[in-house]
């Protein structure tokens, strides 16, 4: 099989002092300067941080290839790397054919231009010939379905049409290999449906795709091959199913408690985590719930400092990743800027609320910067616990004794007449 | 058994997606040779080399895109707006005329042989087209942001898409100057006539070295955009737009003669209106002095284009 992608002891280093300068005024830059001449400030190794660190892996022509791993973890760097809008620090890369990525969706519209004129520009700036365009246009306006607007400029477009616009020329784009970063793809639910079903429909085909997400079962559906990236490394490498199971399993602590001692405690200098904790169920094995009974999860946190409201928020996994719920505490106290102290917040999953099987649970300290929710500090699947039904018929399979799907599995009211 | 599950129903859900796999691929057939060719081009991605230098061989790849970016700010130009691209006359046209007025008429500003108008238009001209160039390709990478960031091209295409659009100005502003020629009837009788596209080569040269050197510091200092506009209002008092320069001391004709600009002004008059033909040796002090700056632009740009991305 001829490879598509090879890549070689790719790294690459960010200075973090770099990006301070970067919106700094030059005033700012040469009085930095001036401090390094004069000595009193130093570049200290410890401002670099390698997003890549020494990453090798080689893709077959027609693989889809799932990428996955942590927030920071190196993923979109490489993906910046391989699609040459950045450049790497150290290593090689090769790449058969063009490379295209969703992220260039609409990428550079003009809306004083017209939808046919756009559909050309966008399509060039893609990396397609005029020629191809020209083959293309009446496909791409066709599927776009705006036919009857396709002379008027694009800024009298509603947003749907403008992302179909822009959708369809990507879509009738087709590069050998296609790069798909599911994190940052904008666009609401359905627009995210069509990216991943061009994704899909790609490696039908027979193209390359590297697709880089935290939906972990996208990744098992629809990839053939997963790499685990890890503090720019890869730490796994393998079939979807072995990858996931891996990050998992390493990246749990598989308890139902767990600890920070206080110098390494997960936080900002506004607050830290300190423990989580999910207490057991009476009765049964630890870590064990009954699916029927209220799950208490303690978040034990430290505010340093007194600045603004600060308040937990918790979220829950089901085992493959996909997200259960985000809860927030809302109790009035977390309205007012919190002073400093620990403090034990304790929430109260109701019974008949999760389905049966292993849950996980990340918790952050948050603040509401609007529109932006700011973590202070994150801890990411900290704790899991299993739920468990004991089938005494009460709960919502009733008695039926068979698998039984969903990430919940509330206990509904139900009223019957007879008519 | 759960996986595949999972897949019908993802398949029942989005009916769409089906339809798009068989609207868009009919099937993988024989694809035509430019495919082929593309499919064959294999991109090795290093780190940036020491040495700064200019991909031609690249830049010709992605000719046609730069075409694109030209033809797409031309044609933006001067949507809703009112007179249209009859702006390109008559902003030269007014300056002109406020400088005729005020330093023809007024202040006696010292013309040589030429009709004042005909300098003076013959001077705006250029130097119309020289502001703005400057200051779209210094501003070229900022106001393609999305392209910047996006989608990987020689970035060199973005301020060379900037120098060349305002082409299209100085074309359509060129009638200006052959009415006065008409009007006072000095129509240009010798060879120098041919050497007039020349001097704009030297005028885009300039820029060019320019506007690569200001686009690029642009990414880090934002305080190019401020510095742009009043070097711009100096510029005209420094490159003779409104008057000749043989006609000033000639302590002070070398000094401006390190602005090429200043060559590119008299040269044109030389070659348009049958002027006094520029001193050789003025001359060439400005053609040197554009091409240091066009070797220096270009290796700062090139130099820092691996960490536009990162910094902009």
């Amino acid at each position: 099989m001829p490879v598509a992608i090879e890549v070689d002891s790719l790294s690459k280093k960010y200075r973090l002092g770099e990006y301070q300068a970067a919106y700094g005024t030059l005033r700012e830059t040469l009085v930095h300067a001036a401090r390094r001449v004069t000595r009193k400030e130093r570049h200290s190794p410890a401002r670099e941080i390698w997003a890549l660190n020494d990453i090798s892996f080689s893709v077959p022509e027609g693989q889809v290839l799932g990428i996955i791993g942590r927030n920071g973890a190196g993923k979109s760097t490489l993906l910046k790397i391989l699609t040459r809008i950045a450049t790497p620090t150290a290593g090689r890369a090769a790449i058969r054919g063009r490379v295209g990525s969703l992220l260039e969706v609409g990428t550079g519209f003009s809306g004083e231009l017209t939808g046919r004129e756009n559909v050309y520009l966008n399509g060039a700036i893609l990396g397609m010939k005029r020629r191809e365009i020209e083959q293309r246009f009446d496909d791409i306006v066709e599927f776009s379905g705006v036919e009857k607007f396709i002379d008027t400029p694009v800024k009298r477009y509603s947003s749907g049409m403008y992302v179909r616009l822009a959708f369809a020329v990507a879509a009738h784009f087709e590069p050998e290999i296609m790069l798909v970063d599911e994190v940052l793809s904008v666009g609401d639910a359905e627009f995210q449906r069509r990216c991943l079903g061009r994704m899909e429909e790609l490696g039908n085909t027979g193209r390359t795709v590297l697709f880089v997400s935290h939906a972990l079962p996208a990744v098992a559906q629809l990839c053939d091959r997963a790499i685990w990236i890890n503090g720019g490394r890869v730490v796994g490498d393998g079939s979807p199913a072995d990858v996931i199971a891996n990050y998992l399993h390493q990246t749990h602590s598989s308890g139902t408690e767990r600890v920070w001692p206080e110098e390494s405690a997960p936080g900002n200098d506004l607050a830290k985590i300190l423990a989580i904790r999910v207490p057991s169920h009476e009765n049964m094995p630890p870590g064990v719930m009954d699916v029927r009974r209220p799950i208490a999860i303690e978040v034990v946190f430290r505010v340093l400092r007194e600045g603004k409201p600060v308040f937990p928020k918790l979220k829950v996994l089901d085992r493959e990743g996909a997200t259960a719920f985000n809860a927030i505490d809302t109790d009035e106290r977390w309205l007012r800027p919190t002073p400093p102290g620990d403090y034990v917040s304790t929430a109260w999953i109701p019974g008949n609320l999760l389905n049966e099987g292993s849950a996980i649970v990340e918790a952050a300290i948050c603040s509401l910067d609007f529109p932006k929710l700011q973590h202070h500090a994150a801890v990411y699947e900290a704790v899991s616990f299993e739920v468990l039904d004991p089938g005494e018929g009460d709960t919502a399979r009733g008695q039926f004794g068979g698998q039984w799907r969903g990430v919940v599995r509330p206990l509904l009211e139900w009223t019957v007449e007879r008519a | 058994m759960r996986r595949t599950e999972t897949a019908l129903e993802e398949e029942r859900t989005t009916p769409y997606v089906v339809d798009a796999a068989t609207a868009i691929s009919p099937s993988p057939g024989p694809r035509d040779v430019a495919d082929l060719e593309v499919a064959a081009r294999v991109t090795v991605i290093r780190p940036a080399s020491r040495v700064p230098r200019l991909d031609v061989g690249e830049l010709w790849h992605y000719r046609e895109l730069l075409w694109t970016l030209v033809w797409r700010d031309v044609s933006v130009r001067y949507k809703q707006t009112f007179l249209g691209v009859a702006w390109a006359i008559l902003v030269p046209a007014f300056t002109a005329l406020v400088y005729v007025i005020v330093f023809g008429k007024f202040a006696n500003f010292p013309a040589g042989s030429t009709p004042y108008p005909s300098l003076v238009v013959a001077g705006v001209l250029p130097m119309q087209y020289f502001a703005s160039a400057l200051t779209l390709s210094s501003m070229s990478l900022l106001s393609n942001l999305p392209l910047v960031t996006k989608v990987y091209f020689p970035r060199t295409l973005l301020p060379l898409a900037g120098v060349s659009v305002p082409l299209v100005d100085f074309v359509i502003g060129f009638p200006v100057l052959l009415a006065l020629i008409w009007k006072y009837d000095t129509w240009p009788s010798g060879w120098e006539t041919a050497t007039a596209p020349l001097f704009i080569l030297l005028a885009v040269v300039t820029v060019l070295g320019l506007g690569l050197l200001l686009a690029a510091i642009n990414v880090r200092y934002r305080d190019v955009r401020y510095m742009i506009p009043v070097f711009l209002q100096v510029l005209p008092l420094l490159s003779g737009v409104m008057f000749a320069v043989d006609q000033i001391p000639e302590k002070w004709q070398w000094i401006l003669a390190l602005n090429p600009m200043t060559a590119v002004i008299a040269g044109w008059r030389w070659a348009m209106l049958d002027a006094n033909p520029p001193d050789p040796a003025q001359l060439a002090v400005g053609v040197g002095v554009a091409l240091v700056l066009f070797v220096s632009g270009l290796a700062v740009f090139r130099s820092s284009e691996p960490r536009f991305a990162d910094t902009i």
